[in-house]
C-alpha cells in the first residue's frame, strides 16, 4: 500500500506575476510503505520543492499529496500531524541546533508531539544509538562537538520523532567518505530494524546504488522516473543528458558491452560487477602482477 | 625560481578559552612548483583546510615558515602581493559572490586594488571568457545554477591574475554536472594557462586529475606521489578513512581473487581496457589452451 502518493501535484511560485514558474509540475507518484528511496535531480529540477510537500511545508497550487490514503490538506488543522509522522533533516541540519544539550536538542521534538518525559528519554537515547552517539555525550553541548556529530545529532533529532517516513536532503554533503559511509550505514540500519519509509536525496550517483532499492528522478519540475535503481541507472544516456550520472562503475560496464565484452547491462555496485566478471572469466590460475 | 608555496616544518595550533590547545598541523613540509596540479586528500578534521589557508597568509604558522614565491607569509607589507599571487575559492558559491552582476562581481577586487577602467573591462572579459561564463555577463547570480556561480567565484580570482589558485573543496554542494563544469575549467587553467592548482576535495575522481596527491592525516603528510601511485595503495588509503575511484577498488578486489590486472589503474579507460585485456587472453586460452595464451602486444 502507497504510504505517500501524489495525483498532479503542481507548485507554481510567484503566481499571477510575470515571474510566475512552476517548481513542481503535474507529478503523479506513488511510494510504497518500507520503501528506501533515492531522490535525484540537477539543482532546480524541483526535488527540494517536492519533498516539502510530503510533510506540508509548502501547500500544493494545484493537486493532492495523500498520507495514508488521506489528503494532507483535507483539515488544515490535521497538518501538525502529518508533520510529525513525515520527518524532514534540511541540508547542513547541524545549523539547527540550538539547545544546551545534545540531550535537549533531540528531545525537542518528542516533546512537542506529547510524549511522556520517559517516552522522550527512550527515544532520545534509542535515536542516538541508531546514529552512533555514545551516551557520554548526551549532557555536552551540542556546539562542542564535531561536524559529523553536529550532523548526527540534527539527523537522531528527527529520528527520535519516530516519524513513518524519514526524508534526508543530502545528509552527507561535505563529509569525508568515512563519514559519509557511517551516516548512510546508519540511515539504512534505521530503515531496516523500524521498517520506516526513507526517502534520500542526494548527488551521489554511487550512494543511490549502494543504499537505496528505488531511484525517484526529478527534471526540469516533472517527474522523469521513478523505478528501481537497476532500471533506472539502465537509462544512462538519459540520465547525462539531464545533467545527472551514473556510477563509474556502470560507465565502465556499457563501454564493455559495446565494445561486445558478454557482461551484464544493469551493474551499478562493485559486488555485482565482481560476481559478474567471476562468473565470465573462471580463473586460470593467474599470478596477480606484483609491484 | 621554480617553487610556488613553500611549507617548511610548519606547526599550528590554536587554544580555546580554557581548553588544552589543539595542534592541528605537526612539523608539515611540503612544496608546490610553478604550473603544478596539486590535490590535497583527508579526511574531516584532517588539517587540510587549515594547511590551505597557510598557502595565502589567512593563516599564520604558530612555528615554521610558509614562503609564497619566496614570500615569507608573515612579512604584514607584502600581504597584499601574497593574495593577489594566491588566490582562494571556498566550498558555498553563495558566500563568495557580493555584486548582483556577474560582471560586476568579477571586477570587485580589481576597483578595490584602482586598476584602470579599460584594464578592468578586459581582465573581467578574459576570466569569464576563462571560465566559460561570459554570456553570462549581464545576470544576476541569484539566476545561475551552483556550477555557474562556482564558475564566476574562479573568475573574481582570475582576473586578480593570480599565478596559483587554491580550491577549498569547490564542488562539495554541486550536482554532478556543475562538478563536471568547474573541475573541466581548473583543469583547463591548469593546462592552458600553467596556473598552479592546489585543489582540496573528498571526490576522487577529482584527484585523479591531478600531477601529484598528498594525502593529510592528523596535520602530517602521511602518502604523497602521482595518483598512480597513492590510489594503487587501497588498504592505505580505507584506514585513512578515504576512499579510492570504483575502478580501482573493483580492480583491486580481482586482483585479490587472483585475477591477473595492473595495481594501478585509475580511470575508466584504463580499467575497460585491463578487462578486455583480461577476456581477449581468456578466449586465447580456451581456444588453444596454448601456453602462449595471453595477448601478444609485440608486433
Amino acid at each position: 500500500m502507497a504510504i505517500l502518493k501524489t495525483e498532479h501535484l503542481t507548485y507554481r511560485y510567484s503566481p499571477g506575476t510575470p515571474f510566475e514558474k512552476a517548481a513542481v509540475s503535474d507529478v503523479n507518484l506513488e511510494i510504497e510503505e518500507g520503501a528506501f528511496v533515492g531522490v535525484i535531480g540537477h539543482t532546480g529540477s524541483g526535488k527540494s520543492t517536492l519533498i516539502q510537500h510530503f510533510n506540508g511545508l509548502l501547500r500544493p497550487s494545484s493537486g493532492h499529496v495523500y498520507l495514508d490514503g488521506q489528503d494532507i490538506w483535507a483539515d488544515k488543522k490535521k497538518i501538525r500531524s502529518v508533520r510529525f509522522q513525515v520527518g524532514l533533516v534540511f541540508q547542513y541540519p547541524e545549523y539547527q541546533l540550538f539547545e544546551e544539550t545534545v540531550f535537549k536538542d533531540i528531545a525537542f521534538g518528542p516533546t512537542n508531539m506529547g510524549m511522556t518525559p520517559d517516552e522522550v528519554k527512550r527515544a532520545v537515547e534509542e535515536a542516538m544509538e541508531f546514529v552512533g552517539l555514545s551516551a557520554s555525550l548526551a549532557q555536552k553541548s551540542p556546539f562542542d562537538l564535531s561536524g559529523g556529530q553536529k550532523r548526527r545529532v540534527a539527523i537522531a533529532g528527527v529520528m527520535a520523532m519516530r516519524p513513518r517516513v524519514l526524508i534526508l536532503d543530502e545528509p552527507t554533503a561535505g563529509l569525508d567518505p568515512k563519514g559519509r559511509d557511517r551516516i548512510l550505514k546508519q540511515i539504512r540500519a534505521f530503515h531496516d530494524q523500524t521498517k520506516t519509509t526513507v526517502l534520500l536525496v542526494s548527488h551521489s550517483m554511487e550512494d543511490i546504488a549502494d543504499y537505496a532499492e528505488k531511484a525517484l528522478v526529478m527534471n526540469h519540475a516533472k517527474l522523469f522516473a521513478y523505478d528501481t535503481v537497476e532500471s533506472v541507472f539502465s537509462r544512462s544516456k538519459e540520465l547525462e543528458e539531464l545533467g545527472l550520472s551514473v556510477p563509474q562503475i556502470t560507465r565502465v560496464f556499457h563501454k564493455l558491452r559495446a565494445d561486445g565484452m558478454p557482461v551484464r547491462e544493469n551493474v551499478y555496485t562493485i559486488p555485482y560487477a565482481i560476481k559478474d566478471l567471476m562468473r565470465q572469466l573462471p580463473k586460470k590460475g593467474g599470478v596477480p602482477h606484483d609491484s | 625560481m621554480n617553487q610556488q608555496i613553500t611549507v617548511n616544518h610548519v606547526c599550528f595550533e590554536y587554544q580555546r578559552e580554557g581548553e588544552e590547545p589543539v595542534l592541528v598541523l605537526q612539523d608539515l613540509n611540503l612544496s608546490i612548483q610553478k604550473g603544478e596540479f596539486v590535490a590535497v586528500l583527508g579526511h574531516n578534521g584532517s588539517g587540510k583546510s587549515t594547511l590551505a589557508k597557510h598557502f595565502n597568509a589567512l593563516l599564520l604558522p604558530t612555528v615554521g615558515t610558509v614562503l609564497v614565491n619566496g614570500i615569507d607569509t608573515t612579512d604584514e607589507n607584502r600581504l597584499f602581493d601574497i593574495r593577489q599571487q594566491v588566490g582562494m575559492v571556498f566550498q558555498n558559491p553563495d558566500n563568495q559572490i557580493v555584486a548582483t552582476i556577474v560582471e560586476e562581481d568579477v571586477a570587485f577586487a580589481l576597483e578595490n586594488l584602482g586598476v584602470p577602467s579599460a584594464e578592468i573591462r578586459r581582465r573581467v572579459d578574459d576570466a569569464l571568457r576563462a571560465v566559460g561564463m561570459y554570456e553570462f555577463r549581464n545576470h544576476a547570480p541569484h539566476q545561475l545554477s551552483g556550477g555557474q556561480k562556482q564558475r564566476v567565484a574562479i573568475a573574481g580570482i582570475l582576473a586578480m591574475r593570480p599565478e596559483c589558485i587554491v580550491l577549498d573543496e569547490p564542488t562539495a554542494m554541486l550536482d554532478p554536472k556543475g562538478r563536471r563544469e568547474v573541475l573541466k575549467t581548473i583543469t583547463e587553467l591548469n593546462r592552458e594557462h600553467q596556473t598552479t592548482i592546489a585543489l582540496i576535495t573528498h571526490y576522487m575522481e577529482e584527484a585523479v586529475q591531478a600531477d601529484r596527491v598528498v594525502v593529510v592525516d592528523h596535520g602530517k603528510i602521511v602518502l604523497e606521489g602521482t595518483p598512480k601511485q597513492v590510489f594503487s595503495q587501497v588498504e592505505r588509503l580505507k584506514e585513512l578513512g578515504l576512499d579510492v575511484p570504483q575502478v580501482t577498488e573493483l580492480c583491486y578486489l580481482l586482483r585479490r581473487e587472483g585475477y591477473d590486472l595492473p595495481d594501478d589503474i585509475i580511470t575508466e579507460e584504463e580499467c575497460v581496457r585491463a578487462l578486455e585485456a583480461l577476456f581477449a587472453a581468456q578466449k586465447g586460452t580456451t581456444l588453444g589452451d596454448s601456453e602462449n595464451g595471453t595477448f601478444d602486444v609485440s608486433i
